[in-house]
């Protein structure tokens, strides 16, 4: 390879300009069909197969986010994804390149995020010969992608990439992979992509049966007892001012999942915030009791449910999702609405032929919001609550601050107590739980929404896994402020070995971690620390005023756990308050 | 506002749960709405699914992964091209309760490549094919049994005698016990291939997937 590189570049003068050109390579074609579809950053680390598309981005305005390691590429093009609604791109070399991608995939994958992965591949003649950073990446890659091909000609593999964009994009969204065989890639074309289409065989559906929109309706409006469970669709569906419309039109209460966490704001009265492991008990209650739940794009996964025997048994569930699939796959829908949500909330605010009654009703979860209070315990002699940290960040920041975190008790902290008012704020690993996505998925929202501040909330355990991505925050001078609620543990399986494994700690308590504000000099950013309540407002006023990445070491009161909680598999009516509860 | 109490106390305050207003009804595993009284979970049963998918590199694979993946139970998959040129049908026989066929149809229907799919009523147009190398000591005999079940002989020597039974998986399933008085020495059987009985299309598809 490399002596056909040599020839390549004698015959041609050495390029310092970054001007568009013509369309000569492969490569080529993959970056043109990456303009063409509208890409301001790509996400990625070097490597021997991917370099011909490295090459020809040298001459594209694209702007490449070198980044410390392939997982960090994965998740930053993750949030840049969930944070633009475009899919976000990110790139690696074969094999470990690639390996390295697929917990950021398969995140994607399990939250219907847009991405787009390029993965670069040895050259055609050697796959299959376990060659030098082989790795079988379709295969790999193909349970945890929405689809995914394998570019074998250079004609072509620029409408392979075009044809990976439509399909992350549109429909239900999702991570695609194009892997490019660096003689695709390197091979000679003159095939100018053009804008990406999708394959003949996807077509996405729109509005849903009108008939069944109309019988749906007529249930909404018989109902006693209805509550809207807006999930994650509603976000990507840019339907959350249509949904907001028809809760406050029909006084509805609303919950949301936690991706679609933002699609209502916590602030309003028919608010219920939250609902599943972790909810609210307002949210838990309304869930369990209600007699009719119009789900808008929600998969009804289990930390939502809980026991399916159990979730919402008296509902007529009305549900509204663009993926068939998703329709009584865990829970029976009475009224299917298949289409796009923000069409079909229009099609069934047309339909309404009125409003349930919902007086007494809303008047109930008045009363539960005021039995079930998130108010934690706080004494001044003890240290710093987790909560309290997130509520202090949240009220010295505005609105439109996007919340990055990791996995884990931290993660449900920042979820429960800050006060989600804004769509494509809540930036965070639902179905994968991937332990490390805080710091990169930061990154890329920054990238996303520069004007924006980036706060990331991350466990001592998940920054440990990716802080490495701080050498690229400083690089780049990323405004971002991590703020480590640091308990010396991986807390979540903590808290589970306390509640169902009487209390034997294995494996999940550091004897040691680094100094977080110590090791943040190191790199460069700033340092913070804190470890009493008089320390938090100087520091919240330090870190977000410092122009450039800083990290917050926060020692939280190693105690606190998350409540409340619903065992896994467990009713979500019979939520705990208190680990005697369990 | 922070929602702060300088107080001591573990966890958050709330009526207990068993002080709290509970729901009537129950779902069964499925999510299914059920009577408790008379519920019961439903019975697996016997089908056959129709896909027809575009021959791209993978489709199989992504078939046969997807089937692994969300544990549905396949009894054979068969794949074949079709009349239309890069074209193929893939015929499945699966054995699940309702909800289970109803996902297998519309998580096939995502597959990029797959064009169409359906479920084929009771009694489609059904064949599988099975080849047995029977001992060759007792000839007439064998080759009695295999005309009572229409089949060939393929092959025959002085040590084995191999043929060939096509037909329902029924029909194979009583030659196969029928030969079993003879020493049989190898099987290979292959899944079901079927089409929509009659007029009636296996795949409705546009005129651009022909």
């Amino acid at each position: 390879m490399s002596g056909e590189q040599t020839q390549a570049s004698s015959e041609t003068d050495i390029e310092t300009e970054t001007a568009p050109r013509e369309v000569e390579t492969g490569a080529d074609a993959v970056v043109r069909s990456l303009e063409n579809a509208g890409v301001e950053h790509v996400f990625g680390v070097q490597g021997g197969a991917i370099m011909p598309v490295y090459d020809a981005l040298y001459h594209s305005e694209i702007r490449h986010v070198t980044m410390a390691h392939e997982q960090g590429a994965a998740h930053a093009a993750d949030a840049y994804g969930i944070v633009s609604g475009d899919p976000g791109v990110c790139m690696a070399t074969s094999g470990p390149g690639a390996t390295n991608l697929v917990t950021g995939i398969a995140d994607a994958n399990m939250d219907s995020d847009p991405v787009v992965a390029l993965t670069g591949q040895v050259p055609t003649e050697f796959v299959g010969n376990d060659a030098f950073q082989e790795t079988d990446t379709i295969g790999v890659t193909g349970p945890v992608t929405k689809a995914n091909v394998f570019a074998d000609d250079s004609d072509t593999v620029g409408t392979d990439v075009g044809t990976a964009f439509a399909l992350a994009d549109r429909g239900r969204q999702g991570p695609t992979l194009v892997d490019l065989p660096k003689d695709v890639t390197n091979g000679d074309t003159e095939t100018t992509p053009g804008v990406p289409e999708l394959p003949d065989t996807y077509d996405p559906p729109e509005t849903a049966d009108a008939e069944a929109v109309s019988a749906a309706a007529e249930e909404l409006v018989r109902a006693d007892r209805p509550a809207i469970l807006a999930g994650g669709g509603v976000i990507k569906a840019e339907a959350s001012e249509a949904l907001r419309s028809f809760a406050k039109e029909h006084e509805i209460p609303v919950i949301t999942t936690m991706p679609g966490t933002g699609a209502f704001p916590e602030d309003h009265e028919l608010s219920l915030e939250i609902a599943g492991m972790h909810g609210t008990g307002y949210a838990n209650m309304a869930i369990t009791v209600t007699d009719c739940l119009l789900a808008v794009g929600t998969r009804f996964d289990d930390r939502l449910t809980g026991g399916v025997e159990t979730f919402a048994p008296d509902a007529q569930i009305i549900h509204v999702d663009i993926d068939p699939a998703e329709i009584s796959k865990n829970i029976e829908a009475d009224h299917p609405l298949v289409g796009d949500a923000k069409a079909v909330l229009g099609q069934l605010a047309d339909a309404m032929p009125g409003s349930p009654s919902t007086d007494a009703w809303l008047k109930q979860c008045e009363t539960w919001k005021e039995e079930y209070p998130m108010e934690y315990a706080a004494p001044e002699d003890e240290p710093v609550k987790p909560q309290y940290l997130v509520e202090r960040f949240d009220e010295a920041t505005d609105d439109d601050t996007i919340v990055t975190t990791g996995v884990g008790q931290h993660q449900m902290w920042a979820w429960q107590y800050w006060t989600w008012k804004v769509p494509r704020t809540w930036v965070t690993s639902h179905g994968l739980g991937a332990m490390g996505y805080g710091l990169p998925s930061a990154i890329g929202a920054k990238f996303a929404a520069p004007e924006r501040d980036v706060v990331c909330f991350d466990g001592d355990g998940s920054f440990l896994m990716t802080c490495q991505g701080l050498s690229v925050a400083v690089r780049e001078n990323l405004d971002i402020t991590v703020v480590v609620l640091n308990n010396d543990a991986i807390g979540m399986v903590r808290q589970w070995q306390d509640a169902f494994f009487g209390e034997r700690h294995m494996a999940s308590e550091y004897p040691w971690v680094p100094e977080f504000d110590t090791l943040a000099e190191a790199f460069g950013a700033r340092g913070f620390r804190i470890d009493t309540y008089d320390e938090v407002d100087e520091v919240i006023e330090e870190a977000m005023g410092y122009d450039g990445p800083s990290v917050v070491d926060a020692h939280i009161d190693p105690d606190e756990n998350v409540y409340p909680m619903v065992p896994s598999g467990g009713d979500n009516g019979l939520f705990a308050l208190t680990e005697g509860q369990l | 506002m922070s929602r702060r109490e300088e107080v001591q106390r573990q966890g958050l305050k709330g009526p207990s749960p068993e002080e709290r207003r509970r729901p009537i009804g129950r779902r069964n595993s499925q999510g299914i709405r059920i009577d408790p009284a008379v519920a019961a979970e439903p019975e697996p049963r016997r089908t056959t699914i129709s896909a027809y998918v575009k021959n791209e590199p993978g489709v199989l694979a992504g078939v046969s992964g997807l089937f692994h993946r969300r544990q549905f139970n396949i009894e054979s998959l068969t794949v074949g091209p079709t009349q239309n040129e890069g074209y193929s049908r893939i015929t499945l026989v699966v054995e699940e309760p309702d909800p289970g066929i109803d996902q297998i149809k519309k998580q096939l229907n995502k597959l990029v490549p797959v064009v169409h799919v359906r479920e084929l009523d009771s009694d489609p147009v059904a064949c599988e094919l099975v080849i047995l190398k029977i001992d060759g000591d007792e000839p007439d005999k064998v080759q009695a049994i295999t005309e009572m079940y229409d089949g060939r002989t393929l092959d025959a020597g002085p040590e084995t005698i191999t043929v060939q039974i096509t037909g329902t998986e029924g029909k194979i399933d009583d030659a196969i016990d029928a030969y079993e008085q003879f020493n049989i020495r190898e099987i290979a059987r292959t899944g079901q291939a079927a089409l929509a009985r009659g007029a009636e299309e296996t795949a409705r598809v546009d005129e651009k997937h022909t």
